[in-house]
C-alpha cells in the first residue's frame, strides 16, 4: 500500500516538474541571453556587458545598408509606457468609483437596462470594434495620438471596472452611510469622506490592474500609432523582434525586454495572491 | 435628507464621465461596426452603401473555409489539451501534493498570462528557432532533428504559445473549486479505502462539473476572438494564411493592406459574424449549462 503511494506522488511530481520546465527555461534563456554574445542551448558562449551598457543608454541604434539604423530613444519610450500606463489606472480608478457607487446606491430610472448594457459590453469581443474604433479616432482627430489610445483603453476596461467598484460598494453596509447622511453630508460627501476609504482594496485592484495592462498594451498601439514618437515599449520589442534577422542582436533585445519585465516582476513577486484575485474578476466570474 | 434637484446632480456627477465615455467609445463603435459591414468602405472612410452583398462575400470567399476551419481546429485543440486538460491536471496534482510546494508551481503557471504579450512571444520564437536554440537543442537528445518551429511547424508553436497562456484562468477555477470540496467526503473516501485515483475519479472530478463547464464554456469564447499571440508568432503565416484565424483575419482586412486599400466593409461584416457566433455558443451554453448556477463566486482562494 505505502510504496504504491511513493510511486504515485513520485509521478506526479515528475509530471508536474516536466510540464512546467518549459516556463522557467524561458525567462532563464531571456536572463542568461542579455548577457551572451551567443547562446546554445542555455550555456552562453562569451560573457558581455556591451549590450545592456546600448540599452541602458537610451540610444538603441544598428548598423544597416546606408549607415545607421536608429530606433527610438528608450527613455522617451518607457516615459511614454508609463505615461500610457499610469493615466490608464489613474482615470480607471476615478471613473469606476463614481459609477460603481451611482449604481450600487442610486435608485433611478433605467437602472437595471445600464445593468445589463455593462454587463452585455464587457463580454463583447474587442477585435469586432477595432474597425469602428479607427474611423471614430479619425474623425476626432485621435489617430496616430496617445490620448486617443488611453482614452480607448479606459472606455474599454472601464464596464469590468465599473462592476468589479459596484461589487464592493454593495458589500458595504448602509448604515454607515446613513449617518453620514443625517449627519447633513450630502451624497458626494459622503461617497468621498466615508465610502471610498471602506473600498480602498477595491481601488488598488483596479489601480494595479489598469497599471498592468496599459503598461503591456500592445494591439491599440500597433493598430492606431504609426510615429516613432508615440511607441511604447511593446511596440520597441516587436520591432527589435522583427529585424533580428537582420543585424539586432538577440542580447540587446533581451536587455530591452528584461526592463520591460520590471514592473510586472515586482508585482509576481510581492502581490500574488492579489493577482490571483484579480485575475479571477477580471476574467468576469464576479 | 438632500432635495431631489440636488440628487440628480449628485447622480450626473457620479455617471456621466463613464457613460460618456463608454457610449462614445464602446456602445457607439458597436453600432457603427455593424453599419460599416453594409459598406465597402476603405481607408478614405466613404460611405457608400452594398447591401448585404459583404455577407454574400463571406460565403463565396475561396479563402473562408480554409479560414474557418484553421479557427475551429485552433479554438478546440487549445482548449482540450491547455485551457481545459492541462489545467484540470495540474489543479488535480498540485491540490494533491504539499500545500506550498503546489502553491509555488501554480504561481510559475501565472507568469505567461502576466508577461507582455510582445516578450512572452518572443521567448518561444528564440527557444524554437535554430538547432542551438533551447528547445531543440533539448529535444535533440532525444533524438528529435531540429527545426525552425514557425517555419515547418507553425500550428504546434501557436497551440504551445497560447495553451502556455491559457492554463491559468481554469487551474485557478479549478483549485478553488477542488479546495472547497468538504474534507469528510475525501475521508470518508479514504476511510472506505479509496485509492488516490478513485479519490479524484469518483468524489473529486463529479463534484467540480460545474466549474468544468463553466471553463469550457467561457474560454471557447475568448479562444474564438484571441488573436494577438499569433499575429507576433506567425502572422498568420508561414504560408499563405496557414495559421490564419477569424479574429486574425478581421485585424488583417482592416489594418493591413491588400491591393493597396484597407476593407473596412468586409472586415466588419467578419467581425459581425464573429460576434454572431459568439452569441450563438453563448446562448447555447446558458441553455445547456445554466449558466446562472455557475457564477457563484470561489469561495476559497488559491
Amino acid at each position: 500500500m505505502s510504496w504504491k503511494r511513493y510511486i504515485g506522488s513520485g509521478l506526479m511530481y515528475a509530471f508536474l516538474v516536466a510540464v512546467t520546465a518549459p516556463v522557467v527555461l524561458l525567462y532563464a534563456l531571456l536572463f542568461i541571453t542579455s548577457f551572451s554574445t551567443n547562446v546554445v542551448g542555455l550555456m552562453p558562449q562569451g560573457i558581455t556587458l556591451k549590450f545592456w551598457r546600448i540599452v541602458l543608454s537610451g540610444e538603441i541604434k544598428v548598423p544597416g545598408a546606408g549607415g545607421y539604423y536608429y530606433y527610438p530613444n528608450l527613455y522617451l519610450v518607457m516615459g511614454n509606457t508609463f505615461l500610457l500606463a499610469i493615466t490608464v489606472a489613474v482615470s480607471e480608478v476615478i471613473l469606476s468609483s463614481l459609477a460603481g457607487y451611482a449604481l450600487s446606491r442610486f435608485k433611478f430610472r433605467g437602472r437595471p437596462q445600464l445593468l445589463g448594457l455593462i454587463l452585455v459590453l464587457h463580454s463583447f469581443p474587442g477585435v469586432a470594434l477595432l474597425i469602428a474604433l479607427f474611423y471614430i479616432l479619425n474623425m476626432m482627430g485621435l489617430y496616430d495620438t496617445l490620448v486617443g489610445v488611453i482614452i480607448i483603453k479606459i472606455a474599454l476596461d472601464l464596464p469590468l471596472d465599473v462592476w468589479i467598484m459596484k461589487g464592493f460598494f454593495d458589500g458595504i453596509p448602509w448604515d454607515l452611510e446613513m449617518s453620514a447622511l443625517i449627519d447633513g453630508c450630502n451624497r458626494i460627501q459622503t461617497w468621498w469622506k466615508v465610502l471610498l476609504p471602506t473600498v480602498r482594496n477595491g481601488l488598488m485592484a483596479v489601480l494595479i490592474f489598469g497599471f498592468l495592462s496599459g503598461w503591456s498594451e500592445f494591439i491599440y498601439i500597433l493598430t492606431f500609432i504609426s510615429s516613432q514618437k508615440y511607441w511604447t515599449l511593446s511596440m520597441l520589442i516587436y520591432a527589435l523582434k522583427s529585424s533580428e534577422y537582420m543585424y539586432v542582436s538577440p542580447a540587446l533585445t533581451a536587455a530591452a525586454a528584461i526592463i520591460y519585465m520590471i514592473p510586472v516582476i515586482i508585482f509576481f513577486l510581492t502581490a500574488q495572491k492579489y493577482l490571483l484575485r484579480i485575475q479571477i474578476a477580471a476574467k468576469g466570474v464576479v | 435628507m438632500p432635495k431631489r434637484g440636488l440628487r440628480v446632480t449628485a447622480l450626473w456627477f457620479f455617471l456621466v464621465p463613464s457613460l460618456a465615455l463608454i457610449m462614445t467609445f464602446f456602445f457607439l463603435p458597436v453600432v457603427l461596426t455593424v453599419l460599416i459591414s453594409f459598406t465597402d468602405m476603405t481607408q478614405t472612410f466613404e460611405w457608400h452603401w452594398v447591401g448585404v452583398q459583404n455577407y454574400i462575400n463571406i460565403i463565396t470567399d475561396p479563402w473562408m473555409p480554409k479560414i474557418f476551419k484553421n479557427t475551429i481546429f485552433y479554438v478546440f485543440t487549445t482548449l482540450v489539451c491547455f485551457n481545459v486538460g492541462l489545467a484540470l491536471i495540474i489543479s488535480l496534482i498540485t491540490t494533491h501534493i504539499n500545500e506550498k510546494v503546489g502553491a509555488a508551481f501554480r504561481a510559475l503557471w501565472l507568469l505567461p498570462r502576466i508577461t507582455p504579450s510582445t516578450v512572452y512571444v518572443l521567448l518561444w520564437l528564440w527557444a524554437t528557432r535554430d538547432k542551438s536554440s533551447l528547445f531543440n537543442w533539448l529535444l535533440s537528445f532525444m533524438g528529435i532533428p531540429p527545426a525552425n518551429w514557425a517555419l515547418s511547424r507553425p500550428w504546434l508553436l501557436v497551440i504551445l504559445i497560447n495553451g502556455f497562456v491559457g492554463v491559468s484562468f481554469g487551474m485557478i477555477i479549478f483549485t478553488a473549486a477542488l479546495k472547497s470540496i468538504s474534507r469528510d467526503l475525501i475521508w470518508a473516501a479514504k476511510v472506505d479505502g479509496a485509492s488516490t485515483w478513485q479519490q479524484i475519479r469518483y468524489v473529486e472530478l463529479p463534484l467540480i462539473k460545474w466549474p468544468l463547464l463553466f471553463v469550457t464554456a467561457y474560454q471557447t469564447l475568448s479562444l474564438l476572438t484571441s488573436y494577438e499571440y499569433i499575429l507576433i508568432a506567425t502572422d498568420g503565416g508561414p504560408g499563405f494564411y496557414d495559421t490564419e484565424v477569424w479574429a486574425l483575419h478581421v485585424w488583417h482586412l482592416g489594418f493591413k493592406q491588400y491591393g493597396g486599400m484597407l476593407h473596412l466593409g468586409y472586415g466588419s461584416a467578419l467581425a459581425v459574424f464573429l460576434v454572431i457566433m459568439g452569441v450563438v455558443l453563448s446562448v447555447i451554453y446558458l441553455k445547456i449549462f445554466r449558466f446562472k448556477e455557475l457564477m457563484v463566486e470561489p469561495k476559497i482562494e488559491v
